[in-house]
């Protein structure tokens, strides 16, 4: 864990927290804010910043790990996808761990399928082009901010011609989830820090209805711990000021407009889902991307049989209910114990943005506790 | 996969499919600099550019302190050693 002493600029850093002490105080109730993107999860628990904020602040880890998120039906259909013998399943590292209901991806490869781990989906494209007599499919995943790319590589093996490539879509879009969380009838959120590098793509102006709609405050963020403490802090000079606006914290990185190229690739290619299944959130509506007509033939799930079914958590597992916030990971009965990182039952455990996995990393339990004594 | 490395740009490898190198902590890597270019940048100016990179595609110019700034980040979050190592096509 780090001190505030050891930030990049104390100073700032402990002005930033005086600042939030004193308008915690101004407000006199308490707060809860969720940061919606994992970035932002990670950098909180590294960083320790809940050590430095008043009790009274609650910070509420969102659904935004990619990962985390993938239901196991969909890990299973990845799966069933991946053992056809003509395939090449390309995948990111992160997802090759994520428990199914039998296996993971990596237990399939380790039982023979032909499973590689790329960094880019241009890694997927170019292992199509050398291997022309299989069937190359990329594990498609991830908000806005990796949507682009894989909307750029099917563009580019459109045209190219290349007919051994297709995607296993499980692209997700940020604004149907916001919508969701804040028409959950339990939802008590005063706020959000809003993430970093999906905004860089899609620019500011589609969180207007936050405002508008929901009465929210939501302040886009970059990921320094600096930079988070600033976010939070405009979060409640809003709250004080009784204003609720979209603002952008992150101006050296984020356009208000996003970028206009990324947007034009995922509109030409990708089109929403009626349906997409959550890990914890249920089915929510137009939250998932799948190609469009003209890019079908890109489709994996239209090329080969998957299972599609929506399939239950391990009963033992609670990420649903920490992915809604609902619970906090070390409430879970098999935290730390039968679930850890190297052995994860969920997918909170497995992914470094996932809150079980940056609880357990980071050690923050005594701090939890004390808080959830204090407040008890 | 969310937070991306910040790289310079040393060479435009095809300038029409807008394929670059960009040297990242020590690493070369090809990426997609479609997303940084537009009229008044074109690809050519991009060598000598930083940028953000996410799974092997430029996002977003960036400045050399925020690169500076960015990478000191991600190595306290403990995220440059397995970036890299996927960037060079290495196993996790």
């Amino acid at each position: 864990m780090k001190y505030i002493d050891e930030f990049r600029d104390p100073v700032a850093a402990r002005r930033l927290v005086n600042t939030i002490e004193a308008q915690m105080e101004a407000i006199g109730h308490p707060v809860r804010i969720m940061e919606v993107c994992g970035g932002h999860t990670h950098a909180i628990f590294k960083f320790g910043l809940e050590e430095m904020l008043p009790d009274s602040i609650e910070l509420v880890h969102g659904p935004g790990c990619p990962v985390c998120v993938l239901p196991v039906g969909r890990v299973d259909d990845a799966v069933a996808i991946a053992e056809n013998p003509e395939v090449i399943f390309a995948t990111y590292g992160d997802a090759i761990r994520v428990p199914g209901s039998h296996r993971s991806l990596a237990q399939a490869k380790a039982e023979g399928a032909d499973v590689r781990t790329v960094y880019s989906p241009m890694d997927a494209l170019q292992l199509a082009r050398e291997n022309p007599d299989r069937q190359v499919v990329f594990f498609a995943l991830g908000f806005e901010t990796t949507t682009p790319s894989t909307a750029l590589t099917v563009l580019q093996a459109h045209a190219e011609g290349i007919e051994n490539f297709t995607i296993f879509s499980n692209h997700i879009t940020i604004v149907p989830t916001l919508k969701a969380i804040l028409d959950a009838p339990d939802q008590t959120l005063d706020g959000f820090v809003g993430p970093g590098h999906v905004t860089m793509v899609i620019g500011v102006e589609p969180y207007q209805f936050i405002a508008e709609q929901y009465q929210r405050p939501l302040v886009v963020s970059g990921f320094e711990p600096l930079d988070v403490l600033q976010s939070i802090s405009m979060v409640l000079a809003q709250i004080l000021d009784g204003r609720v606006a979209i603002e952008n914290q992150y101006r050296r990185l984020v356009q208000d407009g996003g970028n206009p190229v990324a947007q034009n690739a995922i509109e030409r290619v990708f089109e929403l889902r009626p349906h997409f299944e959550w890990r914890g959130l249920g089915s929510i509506e137009q939250s998932g991307l799948q190609l469009t007509q003209e890019f079908a033939r890109f489709d994996a799930e239209r090329r080969f049989a998957v299972p599609a079914l929506s399939v239950e958590d391990p009963k033992a597992c609670q990420c649903g209910d920490v992915l809604k916030g609902v619970i906090k990971p070390w409430d879970c009965k098999v935290f730390g114990t039968a679930c850890t990182p190297q052995n994860p039952i969920g997918a909170c455990m497995v992914s470094s943005e996932g809150a079980c996995a940056a609880y357990y990393n980071y050690g923050r339990l005594t701090t939890i506790r004390r808080r959830d004594s204090a407040s008890a | 996969m969310c937070l991306g490395i910040p790289g310079q740009v040393v060479s435009i490898d095809d300038a029409e499919k807008l394929l670059g190198t960009v040297e990242v902590g020590g690493v070369r890597r090809q990426v997609n600099l479609a997303c940084v270019v537009d009229e008044e940048h074109p690809v050519q100016d991009c060598i000598g550019d930083w940028v953000l990179v996410h799974v092997g595609f430029a996002m977003s110019r960036i400045d050399p302190e925020e690169a500076q700034r960015t990478m000191e980040l991600l190595h306290e979050l403990g995220e440059v050693a397995d970036e890299l190592r996927a960037m060079r096509g290495e196993p996790a």
